[in-house]
Formats: structure tokens, C-alpha cells, sequence
């Protein structure tokens, strides 16, 4: 009899505690309204609307390769299924052409649709949550102006229990903490601007902050580094590994032109990034550019003592020499069949990397490249396979591939060589393998291009700039 | 001493192991099919391939080489009998100065070779890195879908390859 007692007091709890999870995850329906009734915008506000949707990336994550502009299709690959971009123009019945803008305020704020159900969070509600009302109004007017497409998104393809709706307020109810951004009344204004839109529209975090095992970013690793599709995405906290330590000029240059000279070029999800803040006021690029150096805080005197003497090391060396080991006593490694990497460097890579020709033309001396003292090369393989493709009709920077001439093999050896040529970090865990894996997954971490028509340059060199 | 498979002979090269693929072929095996453009690898003219894939043979080092099969556009026929690369850009009179020709060829003939029905979409996209100065890339386009339509027309006749 006691047991019967405890199993219902036990199913009792759980009813109780299902009902009250029930009743916090519900959520009502918002009236559809009338296509129409979206007609007029002021052209100042869609204006505003158009460069904080490119602060917000919008059109990169929903716009499907080769598909409309923002009418949705792209496959987001997560680590619990694939979830596909939603349409988001105003198209009636596929896109939100029947959202009010207090309905597409709350999926901003809350992370629930129109009809109310939970979004998943590979829409970065956690981070949209912290915009205000105000700039909400501008992205719904530059949104409900866009060019209707009719384009019904695929299924997402997830596993159950994630494919019930219900779970994400679970979730929610985890790590999810609504609420527009708070001013630090203890910083100035513009680093309360780039902290606004950095951890907001710009959802720096989401590939910058490293995530649990529910796909959560972990609270005590704020911009710790992290990964997106394929590609490192590398801490911009206080562990920055740049050997340049960045200031706010360098990474406002670095943001809005896709490269910066002692930092490198953007690749892979970083450059349609730079490419949209490249088409925003400049004052909001040098506002996350402060916010993100406040983060990264001043350098320690040995990073800046290791700067000083990378910057101190001769601009250009004799094209094909190989180059004395980065700021290190020992003898510079000589191109011997023994030291493949050493030779393969010295033959196919130190010819631009090494003859002093500055960027965005020249390569950058890889000493002051931030890739070679990641966690996983995963960057630089990418970048050594694939190159840096020719921007359309534009100057820019260009690098040619390799991967039709570097075997697994080889770009291991070459890897090796370059990690503890241009690091003083520990040799990276099996290059080969990574290498390999790469190959296979080519299509999936291809650099994604926006295409034309777009509010912003397919890639961050597709763009008119002063040099 | 390098030892270079090139368009299926062998050749025992007497040149530095970080020679340029492209000096290798112009200046010692006399194919002078491959051109010097940029020489920094974005123009494509010096395009050959290896093991099937497109590469600019103006930044490949000969010591990656040893092993593998290089293919100029003077392995893809002679005048007597054009390959269908070749052939699809006579009749499509794809050139106009004529520089570019034979790296367009070379990187086209890499996509074909594994999918001869190749979209247009496919094609420009595949040919991205290969520059002409000309303006020539309608006939180009052409010549490559002639190209692509003649090979499954040869690979059903004849086992000719290409």
C-alpha cells in the first residue's frame, strides 16, 4: 500500500510539473494580418532596417546557395540534425508576409514563431533577444519590403524528441535569458553601442563562444573560441592567440574590409561577415571593434615583447629562403628531402609569403598569422587546399589552391613545418587526418558566397575600397 | 634528379626540386602548350593536370610531382587528331588571341572528364580561376558544352581517350 501511495504521489509531481512546463512553454498565436497592411514604410527606417540586417548576417543563414535573397533553403548542419533556413520575406503564405511586427518582435525577443511555436536556437534568439524595440521596427519594415518569394523551406531533419517543438522550451527554460541589452553605465557610450550589437544582432558568440552538449554557449567561456561549419572560429576574449595583439583600428580595419595588414585576410563564415559590416556605418564596425579589444583586454607584456620582435623581423626575405624560426634562438631548418615540409614550404608557399609585398596582395608572413597558433589547423588547410578564391569583378586578395597537387601526406609534413616554424605552440594533433576529413567534406565547409543582388558583396573583397 | 610522368612518358628532369612545374615543361620538355602569365597563380594560363585535377603549374614545385601524372594540352591530341577538348574549340573558333586557350582547355577538360553533362552553372563555376583578356568567353562556353557533348558521343563509339 505504501509503494501504490509514493507511485502516485510521484505521478502527481510529475502531472503537476508537466502542466506548469506546459503551461511556460505555450505560447498564444498572433493574429495574421493582411499583406497589405505592411505596405508603407518610411525609406529612412528600411534604410536603417537594411544595414542592421546586415549587422545581423540575416541573409547569409537564409538565403539558400544560388537561391533568392532571403527566402530561406540553406541546410544549417547541426551536431543534433539539419535544420533549414526559413523564408523570410514577406511572401504570404511561405515567408512572413502575414507577421505583424509584434509578432515578428517576439520571435526576435522570444524565439517563438507567429503561430507560436518554439524556434530553434539555430536561430540566435539568444542573442536577438538583447535588441530593442526600436531597431526591431526598422528590420521588420526592411524585411516586409523586401521582394515577396514564394519558397516553402525543406523539413528539418531531427531526430526525436527534438523534433517536437515543446523540447526547445525546455531548453529555453535552461540556458535561454530574454531581455533587451542593459547599458553598462560604467562604460562609455560607443562601447555600449559594439557591446549592443556585438552580442546582439551580431551574434559574435555564436560561433566565437565554445557551446555545451545540448548546443548551449557555455557561460563562463564568453568568446573562448569556438567553431563554425568546419572552420575554427578563435578566441576573442583574453586568450586571444593573435601574435599581433588587435586594437580597436586594426580590427575595425579587419572587420569592414576582410582583412587587415598584419592580421590576415577573413575566410570561410568570418568573410560574409566582414563583407556586410563592410556596407554598414563605419561608427558601428569601430563600436564592436571597441567593445571586442575591451573583451580581448590589454595584452600581457609578454605578448606585447613577442610583438615587438615579430614586427622587428625584416620585412621581406630572399623569395624561397626559408624563413628563421618565429622569434626562436635556433637554426633556421634547412629544405632537405628529410624536411619535406621545410622544402615544400620554401618551393610553393615562401615565394609570396616571404617577399615583402604587403596585404591584401602579398601573403602575410605567417609569424603574425593568428592560424598558425590555433588549436586545430583547421583554417589553414582549408585555406592551403582551397585558396582564396578571386572576387568577382573586383580587386581583392587571391590565393591559389593546392589541393590538386598536396596529398594528405604532404600537407601534414608541410602543416608540421609551418606550426613550429611560425608558433611556439605544441605541434598540432594529426594533420593528416583533419586534412583528410576536410577533403571529404569540401562541399560543406566551401566558403559561402551571398548571391548578387544581395545588400551586401558575395565575399569581403567584392567591394569597392580605397586601396 | 626529378622524375616527371608527362602525358604518359617518363622523363628524368636535371632541375632543382623547387623548379616550377611550368619552366620544367617549356623550357626542358619543349611543350610549350602551358603559358607564363602571371606566374603567382591567378591567371590560369599555365593550368595542366595532375591525376585529372587542374593545377597551376606556375606555383607546383616539381618535387610534388614524383608519382603522378601530369597532362598538357598536347596530351589531349596532336593536329592530325584533335582530342574532343580540342576539337569542340576549333569548331566553336573559341580563341581570339589564343594565350589562354590551352589552360581553358585544361581546366575544362578536368570537369568533363568527370562530368561531361556539366551544367552551365557548373562550368562557370569550375572555370572561375582561368582569366581571358579577350572577352572571349561566350565561344569558351560554347566550345566547352561542344566539348562535353562530343565526349559522350566518343565514349560511346570509340574508347578514345581524352
Amino acid at each position: 500500500m505504501k509503494l501504490v501511495r509514493v507511485l502516485l504521489a510521484l505521478v502527481a509531481v510529475l502531472l503537476i510539473g508537466l502542466g506548469g512546463f506546459v503551461a511556460y512553454a505555450w505560447q498564444p498565436t498572433i493574429d495574421p494580418i493582411e499583406p497589405s497592411q505592411a505596405a508603407s514604410f518610411d525609406p529612412a527606417l528600411v534604410k536603417r532596417g537594411a544595414e542592421l540586417a546586415a549587422i545581423g548576417n540575416c541573409a547569409v543563414c537564409h538565403t539558400a546557395p544560388g537561391g533568392a535573397i532571403l527566402a530561406g533553403g540553406l541546410a544549417l548542419p547541426t551536431p543534433f540534425g539539419t535544420i533549414y533556413a526559413t523564408n523570410i520575406t514577406p511572401d504570404p503564405d511561405t515567408g512572413i508576409g502575414r507577421w505583424s511586427e509584434a509578432a515578428f518582435t517576439r520571435a526576435m525577443r522570444k524565439g517563438v514563431d507567429r503561430e507560436g511555436n518554439h524556434l530553434y536556437p539555430a536561430f540566435p534568439f539568444d542573442h536577438f533577444t538583447h535588441v530593442t524595440d526600436t531597431d526591431n521596427k526598422a528590420l521588420y519594415a526592411f524585411l516586409m519590403t523586401r521582394k515577396p518569394i514564394a519558397a516553402e523551406a525543406p523539413a528539418n531533419d531531427l531526430p526525436f524528441p527534438l523534433n517536437i517543438r515543446m523540447a526547445v522550451a525546455g531548453w529555453k527554460l535552461l540556458f535561454f535569458r530574454e531581455g533587451v541589452y542593459q547599458p553598462d553605465t560604467s562604460k562609455d557610450e560607443i562601447w555600449n553601442r559594439g557591446a549592443y550589437l556585438a552580442e546582439g544582432l551580431g551574434h559574435c558568440g555564436a560561433c566565437h563562444t565554445p557551446r555545451n552538449s545540448l548546443g548551449a554557449e557555455k557561460r563562463g567561456e564568453h568568446f573562448a573560441g569556438g567553431e563554425a561549419e568546419g572552420w575554427s572560429a578563435y578566441p576573442i576574449n583574453a586568450a586571444s592567440l593573435a601574435p599581433i595583439p588587435w586594437t580597436v583600428d586594426s580590427l575595425t580595419h579587419y572587420l569592414r574590409d576582410g582583412w587587415e595588414d598584419v592580421h590576415g585576410v577573413a575566410r570561410g563564415p568570418m568573410a560574409p561577415v566582414t563583407a556586410n559590416l563592410g556596407a554598414v556605418p563605419q561608427e558601428d564596425a569601430r563600436a564592436i571593434a571597441t567593445y571586442v579589444a575591451s573583451v580581448m583586454g590589454e595584452p600581457s607584456p609578454e605578448r606585447k615583447a613577442r610583438a615587438e620582435r615579430l614586427m622587428a623581423e625584416p620585412a621581406t626575405h630572399r623569395p624561397g629562403a626559408v624563413v628563421q624560426t618565429a622569434g626562436s634562438q635556433t637554426v633556421p631548418v634547412s629544405a632537405t628531402p628529410e624536411n619535406a615540409g621545410a622544402a615544400i614550404y620554401a618551393a610553393a608557399c615562401s615565394t609570396c609569403h616571404d617577399a615583402g609585398r604587403p596585404v591584401p596582395y602579398g601573403g602575410l608572413p605567417l609569424r603574425l598569422s593568428t592560424a598558425m597558433y590555433g588549436d586545430t589547423p583547421a583554417n589553414p588547410i582549408n585555406v592551403i587546399l582551397y585558396g582564396l578564391p578571386a572576387p568577382e569583378g573586383e580587386k581583392g586578395p587571391i590565393m591559389p589552391g593546392f589541393a590538386g597537387v598536396l596529398d594528405d601526406d604532404k600537407m601534414a609534413a608541410l602543416l608540421a613545418y609551418m606550426r613550429s616554424t611560425f608558433s611556439d605552440r605544441p605541434a598540432w594533433p594529426d594533420p593528416r587526418k583533419l586534412t583528410a576529413d576536410i577533403r571529404a567534406g569540401h562541399e560543406a565547409t566551401d566558403i559561402r558566397s551571398l548571391p548578387t543582388g544581395s545588400n551586401a558583396p558575395a565575399n569581403p573583397s567584392k567591394r569597392e575600397t580605397a586601396w | 634528379m626529378v622524375t616527371l610522368s608527362v602525358n604518359g612518358q617518363s622523363h628524368a628532369i636535371d632541375a632543382e626540386p623547387d623548379t616550377p612545374l611550368l619552366y620544367v615543361l617549356r623550357d626542358d620538355l619543349k611543350l610549350h602548350g602551358a603559358k607564363y602569365g602571371c606566374g603567382l597563380g591567378q591567371c590560369g594560363s599555365c593550368t595542366v593536370l595532375v591525376d585529372g585535377e587542374a593545377v597551376l603549374s606556375c606555383v607546383t614545385p616539381i618535387l610534388l610531382l614524383e608519382g603522378r601524372q601530369i597532362t598538357t594540352v598536347e596530351g589531349l591530341g596532336t593536329i592530325e587528331a584533335p582530342g574532343p577538348m580540342q576539337q569542340a574549340f576549333i569548331e566553336e573558333q573559341a580563341a581570339q588571341c589564343g594565350y589562354c586557350i590551352p589552360g581553358m582547355m585544361m581546366r575544362a577538360q578536368a570537369l568533363l572528364q568527370k562530368d561531361p553533362s556539366a551544367s552551365d552553372d557548373a562550368i562557370r563555376a569550375h572555370m572561375e580561376p582561368n582569366l581571358c583578356r579577350c572577352g572571349t568567353h561566350m565561344r569558351i562556353m560554347a566550345a566547352i558544352k561542344r566539348a562535353g557533348a562530343l565526349m559522350q558521343t566518343a565514349s560511346t563509339s570509340t574508347e578514345r581517350a581524352g
